[in-house]
């Protein structure tokens, strides 16, 4: 493995759903360290693109390389123990179940020696979780939901974290925490973090790359200042971040 | 709020709850008129005639009729008012209440089926003691048992088991056939049948391991009728219909309870009676229902039995999270059958004789009614349950004063579905969720708030 090799690497990656194509052969690399986005339109298929990654679907043509491995025909469990984690699409908390033991859930594959240590470490990162701790999921807000589903992908020390629109539904606010907190562990942690997001002017700010996909294929890639200069990119998916982004400079 | 006035009270709308009862007693009549109005019989010729039977279809329909006018003049207009009348504090009181009576009810409840043998013995004193400890402790026991072991399955798991009689049935017949053929005691059987059930469990999970909801539940009930027509038509190894009789019954670790020198009675310088055997065999189930409870505690703690419950909840997050959903099923059906399996071959030990019969599909439908009524999940409602509907079956044995009413040749036993029957409609309208809906968190923080809070804590937006 050269020191440049990408920590996953998706290499012509086509996706059916039946009949259907989904993903007209995608390829996407993730650095050791990097956080980078993935935006598009409703339906493009970047949520598609991320439960490829994690064998569900399994990808009909194409490679999908993690730290030197093949993990294209690995099931969806042995490709989380891998250390990659997930907080996918719609949170799927397990909602009649505790913030507590959605938590030990997460932990199922991590060391038990850890566990305490990783709770505390959440509940830095989380305190909200920490006061609703023997409160059922199902009956937190759509927040602390959203809270719940990455601190339960972070319980198992992952070294790459894929977030399926983690500001989807939150008030602008906690939105801009949720992404602070991603930035700050990527910095803090070296975690690197594969995001989709409808929000494409806080993720590309975010990102130190990103991805644009459009009817299941990549239409462009570059660094996350590149693609926010981009005039497309702008009159595509910019206009309401940045009006949302002028409203919160006044 | 002051207590309703009769202005703000709902109003009962006595001309819509006549036309309802009118409607139902029709629907009623309609159903029961082929099924209680009419009957064949053979007389003394060996010919078929038709009998017909108005009065009891007319009790059957007026009672409909009444039973429909009390849930819309009284319990309806009762449940509104209860409603209505929202005193503040007062679900903190019940919640209260309650934790209390959660916390109590279990050590009570342990100590009172730890001596129930002894309470019914100076009740009722040798004569009647037999009746009481079999047909109500031993057999409620048995459902206790087969209720908490499908409880893992349906209830943890939530896969929907149809066919869990079939575990009961493999249990059973492992223990009279090897007793049978080997003469092996029932304390190495025991453990030999529940893995042999397990054994099928994981049989019966494997191909069903991508169903979910009904076609799942059509696949285990097509398993336990393929057990049970085995059982039948293998004639050579089952003894098909006839099944199997002289078990050997169990021993008190090697003295049989029997009327000889060498027996229980004999060697403990007792009188003999056939008491002591069933209260014997009243402790081995009590025994074999408590390692249940005390496992499937213990599993909910333990990754195993949370990886149960979330799969319930949802299997893709499961995987994503690095569960193998398919060992945990596999362990679900497995857990499952095992404990099926032993209250099986505890059956089979008890009877002294096992036949088909005794595993029909209406044998699953009853032990899942149980675990329904008690509610999914929560093993104190399943033994709620188990005692309500096996008792209330029991109990109508006792009532032979019925006879009196419907004339000589009325059964009331067979009547027990329609106990099970009003007893799911009245907890369908009254607590649709089961006796028992809140869940149990399996983990706490640092110590155990008291229930209370976890009642009253609600949930913001
Ligand atoms: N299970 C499925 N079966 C059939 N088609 C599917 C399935 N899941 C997704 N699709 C289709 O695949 C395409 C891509 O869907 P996908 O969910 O990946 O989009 P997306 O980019 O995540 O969209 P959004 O931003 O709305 O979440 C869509 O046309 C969708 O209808
Ligand atoms: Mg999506």
């Amino acid at each position: 493995m050269t020191v440049n090799a990408p920590l996953l690497s998706v290499r012509g990656v086509k996706t059916c759903y039946g009949n259907i194509t989904a993903l007209h052969g995608i390829d996407l690399d993730v650095h050791d360290g990097e956080i980078v986005t993935l935006i598009g339109a409703n339906g493009a298929g970047k949520s598609t693109l991320m439960m490829t990654i994690f064998g569900n679907p399994r990808a009909r043509e194409g490679r999908i390389v993690y730290q030197g491995r093949d993990i294209t025909q690995l099931q969806t469990h042995e490709i989380a123990r891998l250390n990659i984690a997930q907080a996918p699409e719609g949170r799927r908390i397990f909602s009649r179940m505790t913030v507590m033991e959605n938590l030990q859930m997460g932990a199922q594959i991590a060391e038990p020696g850890h566990f305490q240590e990783d709770l505390e470490r959440i509940f830095t990162l989380f305190p909200r979780l920490k006061e609703r701790i023997g409160q059922r999921g199902g009956t937190l807000s759509g927040g602390e939901q959203q809270m719940l589903s990455i601190a339960r992908a972070l319980m198992s020390r992952p070294r790459l974290l894929l977030l399926d629109e983690p500001s989807l539904g939150l008030a602008p606010l906690i939105a801009r925490q949720i992404f602070d907190i991603i930035a700050d562990l990527n910095r803090r942690t070296k975690l690197t973090v594969l995001l989709v997001e409808q929000n494409a002017f806080h993720a590309l700010r975010l990102a130190h790359r990103g991805y644009v996909m459009v009817n299941g294929r990549i239409t462009l890639s570059g660094t996350g200042k590149e693609l926010l200069d981009r005039p497309e990119i702008r009159a595509a998916y910019l206009e309401g971040g940045r009006q949302e982004a002028t409203a919160e400079a006044r | 709020m002051t207590a309703p006035s009769p202005a703000s009270e709902p109003r009962t709308d006595v001309a819509r709850a006549l036309k309802h009862a009118a409607i139902a007693g029709l629907v009623s009549f309609g159903m029961l008129l082929p099924l209680i109005g009419f009957r064949t019989i053979q007389d003394m010729r060996n010919e078929l005639v038709l009998e017909t039977r108005p009065l009891l279809l007319a009790s059957f329909v007026l009672l409909t009729i009444a039973g429909s006018l009390l849930v819309s003049l009284v319990l309806v207009p009762w449940k509104q008012r209860r409603a209505a009348a929202h005193i503040p504090g007062e679900s903190v009181r019940r919640a209260h209440w309650r934790a209390h009576v959660a916390k109590w009810l279990v050590p009570f409840a342990l100590g009172f089926v730890v001596l129930y043998p002894v309470i019914v013995l100076l009740g009722t004193g040798f004569g009647g003691a037999v009746k009481w400890i079999d047909n109500f402790g031993i057999q409620i026991l048995i459902y206790v048992m087969l209720g908490w072991g499908l409880n893992i399955v349906v209830g943890l798991a939530g896969l929907l088991d149809l066919g869990y009689v079939a575990f009961y049935a493999v249990g059973a017949y492992s223990y009279a056939l090897l007793a049978k053929e080997f003469g092996l005691s029932f304390w190495i059987l025991l453990p030999l049948a529940g893995t042999l059930s397990a054994f099928w469990g994981i049989l019966l999970g494997f191909p069903v391991l991508r169903l979910r909801g009904d076609y799942l539940a059509i696949v285990t009930l097509a398993f336990g009728e393929i057990i049970r027509l085995i059982l039948i038509n293998w004639v050579d190894f089952t003894g098909g219909y006839a099944g199997v009789s002289g078990i050997p019954r169990p021993t008190f670790f090697g003295i049989p309870f029997n009327a000889n020198d060498d027996g229980f009675a004999a060697v403990f310088g007792l009188e003999f009676t056939p008491l002591y055997r069933t209260i014997f065999l009243y402790y081995v189930i009590l025994g074999l229902a408590l390692l249940t409870a005390f496992v499937t505690v213990r599993l909910r703690r333990l990754p195993v039995g949370r990886a149960w419950e979330a799969l319930r909840e949802d299997e893709i997050a499961c995987r994503s999270l690095g569960l193998n959903t398919t060992n945990t099923k596999l362990t679900a059906f497995a857990m499952g059958a095992m404990f099926g399996g032993f209250a099986g071959s505890f059956f089979a030990a008890r009877q002294g004789f096992i036949s088909p019969e005794s595993f029909t599909f209406m044998e699953s439908a009853i032990i899942l009614a149980i675990v329904v009524l008690g509610g999914m999940g929560s093993m104190i409602g399943v033994a709620i349950a188990a005692v309500a509907m096996i008792g209330g079956t029991e109990i109508m044995r006792e009532l032979e004063f019925l006879k009196l009413i419907f004339g000589q040749d009325f059964e009331p036993t067979q009547y027990r579905m329609l106990l099970f029957g009003l007893a799911m409609v009245l907890i369908m309208i009254w607590k649709p969720r089961g006796l028992i809906s809140t869940r149990e968190p399996s983990a706490f923080l640092k110590e155990r708030k008291t229930v209370a809070a976890t009642f009253v804590e609600e949930g913001r937006g």
